[in-house]
């Protein structure tokens, strides 16, 4: 069996010399992967996953330093000079890595930098070559192709630009592609049909894959084998229908338990309504020409309507540039809406910002993105107490800094944490604090805008579990933004389903993920289930 | 492109007016005047004077006819150096100036950028670190410590060049006086292209290549023409200053140039070389600009000009 692997790791360790002392980031891992196999490697951020790769490919960073063995087709990687390396690499054994937006040089066209690849490792003709990149991008279901090739990158969506990567990636036909979650910053529908485009490449390629992602839904769909990685170790590894319906390690099993499950208890019929929306739009005119004329007008948000109660939750589910968060920002006139927006019986589009301010504590937002979001200059206890010196003034600061640690203690965070900064807190906690920094204020409805797609699974779990608790404590109403289906079905009464600015479907949550009637929202549930969830 | 050039060129005009009009009149509000010597002048010469060269008129008249002339190209008499047109001296001292700014640019930016690259492959070594040394030291001592002590090195102990003169532009006098002019710029660009080379290394698209194995050669021309931008933007306006002259180097070498007669003009009052030179470095700073951004739209495929 042992015989037929391409691709060994044996006892492979890599540290970071730090100032103060060394991190052991992989601890002795060992795995293999067989001609034209898909092993799937999984774990959540910080297990080691990325670097037990990058180490054997030569591609750590200037301060990783690697031992053990790693064998390609009986080649010694490890201690293999840059020189060697680069002969392998590109040719042999390629990587491809998580972010398509910046993973191409914004420089230089698609076609320069595939052409780039394959004259870089084989003696092709400039022609030839220009033939065979255009080959590539054709076989990677690039609309247009040979026009693509004079394209820069920021002329091409993300799945695009993922495609081109992984078109470079196979330019020379490797014996091994190592994909390092290729597919977590793209949209549901993109996402799988890059996994699509995989299975197929491999296919006909009988090329290896090594895919590591923190997503089970993946790991079940292309993968026959799965080393779970925790803490720089395999803690279980085997064929994965095994692995996931009996898992051995105790962290495995948490993995598997952590899919976000359980529904929003009803909202009462009599609760009364907070929140009216009625044909919202937001229109960013395009400037061009000489003189600046409009020439476009670019409908970001395009008539929506909704109604949420005190209590509820309205999911707003698309895929990016439908409009979703835009629309959340409308709503806390955050962006330049027309229409008719009411919090209670206040209108809030003819409001001026002085006349919208007393209002802001009652609406207040919570961003995806929990390391840019949190000021890195400010103790937690700052900015977790900010909205009071707007909205209370008259505080003393040791009362602040009671509500501040109050307000930690109902996120579950230990209050003596509040005197610590940002960049000393996990991105689940920071996300913790900034949903602490909203409820300080004691707020009505809270938007929430993909607030858990930056996170691990079990902690998003743990986010979800969290603002359901503070939403039946508090009475609270939530507009909840997200791509991710598990996640909205999870916390939402209603879900409203966008595409280019509109609405193309509404419903009760559970009747439009059971039942949904247009075609969108069909793909869209398509796409998810693709990559695990169950709409049962 | 076009359209962006054009218009660029437009509404550089109330910059340029504006520049204008500040400095007329804040030369004004500056006490005494061009005629104002240690032993004062007879009233009635004064008068004579003043009203020879239309000082005599209220301000704002003055201003419109400054304007007006100004319109047709005409910067007017120096009232200091008697004799001579704002135009001539400028004419007579800007080739002197823009020479040594042209070529302490081209340094900068070749030894600069060398530097900067070298230093960013070897981070944290001794070559590195003689850079960053090289950079600080470049940056803090003054060009007029730098200076003397070239001439007393290389034109009295070695006596290889020249302590200063003009000389009609002989390479042998402007070594000197090219070096102190680039050495704080080739320490700043060497600063900055390490920066940015270092941020460019660590890029996303600088691992695809690494990841592809397009060996060291073309991973330096790619993060290379990435880390230049930023440079061409602080080199914009840095070229406008350093083609409009030095009045440190140029005094200290003795060198025809334009950059002492700001100095020159602004101690003495001499209202229309002032105002000459304001205009003329004002025009640099535009043009330049827009050569940056010009530039900037070639190189980067992202920055497109409706």
């Amino acid at each position: 069996m042992m015989d037929q692997a391409q691709f060994h790791i044996r006892d492979l360790h890599v540290r970071f010399r730090t100032q103060a002392d060394e991190l052991h980031a992989v601890k002795g891992v060992s795995l293999s992967v067989a001609r034209g196999e898909t092993l799937a490697i999984v774990g959540e951020s910080g297990s080691g996953k990325s670097q037990t790769m990058l180490a054997a490919l030569g591609l750590l960073a200037s301060n990783g330093v690697v031992t053990g063995s790693a064998m390609l087709n009986g080649q010694e990687l490890i201690g293999a000079s840059e020189v060697a390396l680069d002969r392998v690499r590109g040719a042999k054994v390629t990587m491809i890595f998580q972010e398509p937006m910046t993973s191409l040089d914004p420089l230089y066209t698609i076609g320069q930098q595939i052409i780039a690849v394959i004259r870089r490792h084989r003696t092709v003709s400039a022609a030839d070559a220009k033939a065979e990149a255009l080959a590539l991008l054709e076989r990677v279901r690039i609309p247009d192709a040979a026009r693509r090739l004079a394209s820069y990158p920021h002329e091409m969506s993300g799945g695009q630009r993922q495609r081109v990567v992984i078109a470079m990636a196979l330019a020379n036909r490797p014996d091994l592609l190592v994909a390092d979650e290729p597919t977590t910053a793209l949209d549901v529908t993109i996402q799988s049909e890059i996994l699509a485009l995989l299975a197929d490449l491999q296919r006909e390629m009988g090329m290896a894959i090594a895919f590591i992602t923190h997503d089970l839904g993946i790991v079940r769909r292309i993968a026959k084998r799965v080393a779970v990685m925790r803490h720089g170790e395999i803690v279980e590894s085997g064929p994965v229908e095994q692995v996931f319906n009996a898992p051995r390690h105790p962290y495995t099993r948490a993995l598997l338990d952590a899919e976000p499950g359980g529904t929003k208890e009803p909202t009462p019929a009599d609760s009364p309504v907070l929140l009216e929306a009625q044909d919202v739009r937001v229109h960013y005119p395009v400037k061009s020409g000489f003189f600046g004329r409009t020439t476009q007008v670019i409908k970001a948000v395009d008539g929506v309507s909704l109604t949420l109660k005190r209590g509820g939750t309205i999911g707003i589910v698309g895929e990016s540039g439908s409009g979703k968060s835009t629309l959340g920002k409308a709503i806390v006139k955050l962006a330049p809406a027309t229409g008719m927006i009411r919090l209670e019986d206040r209108a809030l589009i003819p409001l001026s910002r002085a006349e919208m301010r007393p209002l802001r504590r009652s609406l207040q937002m919570v961003f995806q993105d929990p390391y840019g979001s949190l000021s890195p200059r400010m103790t937690v206890g700052e900015i977790i107490t900010e909205g009071l010196l707007v909205h209370e003034p008259g505080l003393t600061s040791a009362a602040r800094d009671r509500r501040a640690a109050e307000a930690l203690e109902e996120v579950h965070l230990d209050a003596a944490l509040r005197n610590r900064f940002p960049h000393e807190f996990s991105g689940g906690q920071r996300q913790r604090i900034a949903i602490a920094r909203a409820m300080i204020l004691k707020p009505r409805l809270v938007i929430l805008d993909e607030p858990t797609s930056a996170l691990d699974r079990s902690i998003q779990k743990a986010i979800v579990d969290l603002l359901r608790d503070l939403q039946r404590r508090h009475g609270l109403a939530y507009i909840f933004i997200s791509h991710d289906l598990a996640v909205v079905r999870a916390m939402a009464d209603t879900i409203l389903v966008m595409k280019d600015g509109q609405v193309v479907e509404q419903g009760e949550s559970e009747n439009l993920i059971r039942h949904p009637r247009e075609d969108y929202t069909r793909r869209l549930l398509a796409a998810a289930m693709e990559t695990g969830f169950s709409p049962c | 492109m076009l359209f962006f050039v054009i218009r660029r060129f437009f509404s550089s005009i109330p910059t340029l007016f504006v520049v204008v009009t500040l400095s007329f009149f804040l030369m004004r509000v500056a006490p005494g005047g061009p005629f104002d010597l240690e032993q004062p002048l007879e009233a009635k010469i004064m008068e004579n004077l003043n009203r020879a060269y239309g000082l005599d008129r209220p301000l704002i008249e003055q201003y419109g006819r400054y304007l007006a002339n100004l319109l047709r190209g005409d910067l007017g008499p120096s009232f200091y150096i008697r004799d001579f047109s704002v135009a001539e001296i400028l004419m007579k001292g800007l080739p002197v100036s823009m020479t040594l700014g042209t070529l302490a640019i081209l340094l900068a930016l070749g030894v600069g950028t060398t530097l900067g690259v070298i230093a960013s492959l070897r981070q944290n070594s001794a070559v590195d670190y003689a850079v960053i040394g090289f950079a600080t030291a470049g940056v803090t001592i003054p060009n007029f410590v730098v200076a003397p002590l070239f001439q007393i090195v290389f034109g009295l102990m070695l006596a290889l060049l020249p302590v200063g003169g003009w000389n009609d532009g002989a390479v042998r006098n402007i070594i000197l006086p090219v070096i102190v002019l680039a050495l704080p710029q080739v320490a700043v660009v060497a600063r900055m292209t390490r920066a940015s080379m270092i941020e460019a290394l660590r890029s996303d698209h600088v691992r695809t290549l690494r990841s592809l194995g397009m060996g060291q050669r073309i991973i330096v021309i790619h993060a290379l023409r990435g880390a230049i931008l930023p440079i061409i933007s602080y080199l914009g306006p840095t070229a406008a200053a350093l083609l409009t002259g030095s009045v440190v180097v140029e005094t200290i070498f003795g060198l025809p140039g334009i950059g002492r007669y700001f100095v020159e003009g602004a101690l003495n009052r001499d209202y229309t070389l002032v105002m000459g030179t304001v205009v003329v470095v004002a025009v640099f700073v535009l043009v330049f600009n827009m050569v940056v951004d010009i530039l900037y739209a070639l190189l980067d495929p992202r920055v497109r000009y409706e």
